[in-house]
Formats: structure tokens, C-alpha cells, sequence
């Protein structure tokens, strides 16, 4: 028992850990769409290499970030894939303005090594591949809370194949999650971010085909600074409408607003 | 591998278990010695996290908390920030969810001392503070250590509850185990294999010292 104040000494440190970390200089919490997982990171890295600054991602579907915001979130810079979610904050009066829009998302079908579908992103073959009945499982994000979902299921609409793939869908709960479930080797295929599909890390892992962009309302980004942000997250907005961040979400396909 | 999210888990597992002692130790006490109407309903509804899904308890701890309720304003309105999506609030989730597991053993401990050792102290006049520290206590203490190891490994892995409440907000609410979800979504199955292996070691060994502990309790 000679070891107890040790012990307790090191569990009284354990406990102070949270208070430890916030009494440090707490780097901004952002909070965004999971089609941004990679280019966002990238993006991140740059800033901190550039102003020594450092900001925490934290990734979703934005329909998600959009309920944690208005319940008290303490997020301070939201990068939604849908920016009617930016609006509506907006509008409760939880962001600084209607920020800016900052990138426009598309979808493409991605299948795994070994599946039977082609990577068509007119969905002919998915369509075909339907009827002979290969298709057994088919990712996309939850249309319900995610912005990747609801395009992709208006695309689905759009080639008329809606009601019957609907059976055989399986929901991530973000893209991100979308994107994991149709690379798993589990399932045929799935739609997913351009994006997503464009790192080194899902393209290892698939063959990918843009799908039409006029086939599903188009993924308007939009990014909105919070009430609760300080000077280190409004350099990080300021920093991703600069040209080095641009380059870098045109690099991951995206569509970039002109000025 | 996520260190910051490992600290928080540590933290929260610690946090957790502050509490839960003395609640364990006045509500194992109680349950042990007492014999009341409705007795039933109370071990009950203090065993129901073993059974409930914590996206239940999730779902109400939200809905009790949030911004919007009554309950959710108080705490703002008193403390200058809500409870949701913070690890303050993971800790009162935490602690609800843990309630079973650190209770039970207790219970268990303190109903095992026989009634005339207790009967013995009270003769000699010990007041009821030292017939705790000189008596129960030094009987009951690896019941109490197992209820303890066991409260703080079953924080260390809980998630469903974590994610609801918590969000998964770096460096406030992302556990190990909500940072092994995370990873994986982010394709990042190397930091995820090595936080799994570390939880799945961690959990053997705190079991494994459970088991010890009640080997020791009674020995044959």
C-alpha cells in the first residue's frame, strides 16, 4: 500500500486531463461534410504549415452537424455539403452571416474489384445488372440527413431505378461511411463523392464513373463561420478561399464558385 | 493511434468512477441491509442499463438535456453551457449507464458480511463512520475494486451513448471508441487496428484483475 499516493497522484492527473486541455490554447473545432475527409485534412495540414495555427476536424453527414449546431454544438466554422443547412443556421441566428459557398460536389458509382457492375456512370449496366438480378447490396449515405444521399438518390430517381434498388440499399451514415460500405468487397458498388473517390486511399480500392451532374440538384457547399468562432477559425475561412485551398478542392474534383 | 482520444477515455473512466463510489457504497449498503416495499421496482430500475440499448438512454439523456428542455436551459442558464455534446455531459451519461455495474458488486460484498460481525460492532459502540471505515469497508474492499475495474472498463468501451450525447468532437467528446469508428470511415485502418488491439488488451486485463479479485473474495 506504500504505492496508494503515487497511484492517486497519477488518477487525480487523469482526471484533470479535459481541464489540462482547454486550459491550453484550444484549437477551433470544425465541423465537416465527410466528402471533404480528404481534401479538408489536406487543406488543414497546409494551414498549419503555413501559420503554425492549428484547427480539429471533425467529420459528418452535415445534416448531423446541423442539429448539433442548433442544440449548442461547439463548433466554430461549419463546412456543410448542402448549404440550406448553412442558410437555416443563419436564419436562428447561429452563424456570423450566410458565409460563402465554396465548393460544388458531384457523384460518381463506384465498384470494387470482383463485382459484376461496370463503373458506368449513365447506370445502364447498373441497370441491367439489376434485372439479371447480381445486384444484391448498393451503398449510398443516408438520404435523410446527408446531402451525397439525397443526390444519389436523385440520380437513382432520374434512371428510373429508384424502386428497385431500394431493397437492396444499405445506408452509411455519412458518404465517408457510404464510401467504406462500397468498397467493403460486401456490397456491388455504391454512389459516392467525387471526391472521396479521387484520394489515393478509395481509388486503391475501386473503379469510379461520374455520373451526370444534371441528374440530381447540384451539391452547393456552402461554409459559414459560427458565433461561437475565434480569430484562428476565421483565419482557417479566410484561408480556404485563398488560391493554395482552392487548388487543392479542385484537385479532389470539385467544382470551385467563381468570385 | 489517437492519444488525445485515449486521455479523454481515461479521463472519462476516471471521472466516472469518482462518482460512483460513494453513490456505490451508500446505494450497495442500503440495498443490502434494508428490506422495504418495493424493493424489487428500486434493484430493478438501477439494473436496467444492463438491458436497455444506449441509444434509449442516449435518446432521453438528449432530449432531457438539449438545448430545448427545461432541464437543458437550467444547466445553461447556471453554468454558462449546456451538457450536450460536451464531456461534462458524457460523465452524467456515463455515470447513469455505469450505474449497474458498480452497484451490483457492491451489493453483493456488503451482503456478504455477516450480520453478527456488524451486530459486534455496534455492541462495542462504534459509531456508524468507523463501523464503515473499520469494519465494512476492509471486508467489502475487492467487491468495491471489482465494481470499480468494471464501471471504468465498460467506459472505456462504451459508444452508442458517447456518440448520441456526445457528438465526436475532438479533444471534448471522441473516445477511443468513437475514434475507432471514425477512423474507419476515414480509411484509416491502421490507427483503427491498433486502438481495437489496445482497447481488447486493456479489457482482458481489467477483467482479468476482476476475476482475481473474486477469487480472492472467496476462497476454496
Amino acid at each position: 500500500m506504500k504505492r496508494l499516493p503515487s497511484l492517486l497522484a497519477a488518477f487525480l492527473l487523469v482526471l484533470a486531463l479535459p481541464a489540462l486541455a482547454r486550459a491550453q490554447e484550444k484549437a477551433p473545432v470544425v465541423a465537416a461534410a465527410a466528402d471533404l475527409q480528404f481534401a479538408l485534412t489536406e487543406a488543414a495540414d497546409l494551414f498549419t504549415q503555413q501559420t503554425g495555427k492549428t484547427v480539429r476536424l471533425s467529420f459528418g453527414s452535415s445534416g448531423n452537424f446541423h442539429r448539433q449546431i442548433a442544440e449548442g454544438g461547439p463548433y466554430e466554422l461549419y463546412l456543410s455539403a448542402d448549404e440550406t443547412y448553412v442558410f437555416d443556421l443563419a436564419k436562428a441566428g447561429l452563424t456570423l452571416d450566410e458565409g460563402k459557398l465554396y465548393a460544388v460536389g458531384r457523384i460518381v458509382l463506384i465498384v470494387p474489384p470482383g463485382s459484376p457492375l461496370k463503373p458506368d456512370g449513365s447506370l445502364k449496366d447498373l441497370a441491367a445488372q439489376l434485372k439479371n438480378g447480381t445486384v444484391a447490396k448498393f451503398a449510398i449515405a443516408n438520404p435523410e440527413h446527408a446531402p451525397y444521399g439525397r443526390a444519389a438518390r436523385s440520380a437513382l430517381k432520374s434512371a428510373g431505378l429508384w424502386s428497385e434498388i431500394e431493397s437492396k440499399l444499405i445506408l452509411g451514415e455519412n458518404v465517408s461511411q457510404a464510401a467504406q460500405y462500397a468498397t467493403s468487397g460486401s456490397a456491388q458498388g455504391g454512389i459516392i463523392a467525387y471526391s472521396l473517390a479521387l484520394s489515393p486511399k478509395v481509388s486503391a480500392l475501386g473503379r469510379f464513373d461520374l455520373i451526370p451532374a444534371d441528374w440530381h440538384d447540384p451539391l452547393r457547399q456552402r461554409m459559414a463561420l459560427t458565433k461561437k468562432a475565434g480569430a484562428t477559425a476565421k483565419a482557417f475561412y479566410e484561408f480556404l478561399q485563398s488560391p493554395p485551398a482552392r487548388g487543392i478542392f479542385k484537385r479532389y474534383g470539385f467544382v470551385l464558385p467563381t468570385e | 493511434m489517437d492519444w488525445e482520444a485515449l486521455g479523454l477515455s481515461l479521463s472519462l473512466g476516471g471521472w466516472t468512477i469518482a462518482f460512483l463510489l460513494p453513490i456505490g457504497i451508500l446505494a450497495g449498503r442500503w440495498l443490502a441491509w434494508t428490506k422495504f416495499k418495493g424493493k424489487e421496482a428500486v434493484e430493478a430500475l438501477l439494473a436496467l442499463p444492463l438491458v436497455l440499448p444506449p441509444t434509449v438512454l442516449g435518446y432521453y439523456l438528449l432530449v432531457s438535456m438539449g438545448a430545448r428542455s427545461p432541464l437543458g436551459q437550467a444547466i445553461e442558464a447556471v453554468f454558462g453551457q449546456g451538457l450536450v455534446f460536451t464531456f461534462e455531459g458524457l460523465v452524467v451519461a456515463s455515470v447513469l449507464v455505469n450505474l449497474p455495474f458498480a452497484i451490483q458488486p457492491m451489493q453483493r460484498a456488503f451482503e456478504a458480511i455477516p450480520r453478527e460481525v456488524r451486530e459486534a460492532g455496534a455492541c462495542s459502540g462504534l459509531s456508524p463512520w468507523r463501523m464503515l471505515l473499520e469494519i465494512e469497508l476492509p471486508l467489502a474492499w475487492p467487491g468495491i475494486l471489482t465494481a470499480m475495474v468494471l464501471s471504468f472498463t465498460h467506459t472505456l468501451g462504451e459508444f452508442g451513448v458517447v456518440l448520441m450525447v456526445g457528438g465526436n468532437i475532438p479533444g471534448e467528446t471522441k473516445t477511443v471508441a468513437v475514434a475507432i469508428y471514425d477512423r474507419v470511415q476515414a480509411f484509416d485502418s491502421e490507427a483503427a487496428a491498433n486502438m481495437a488491439a489496445l482497447l481488447l488488451a486493456l479489457s482482458f486485463v481489467t477483467i482479468g484483475i476482476s476475476y482475481v479479485l473474486g477469487n480472492r473474495r472467496s476462497p476454496s
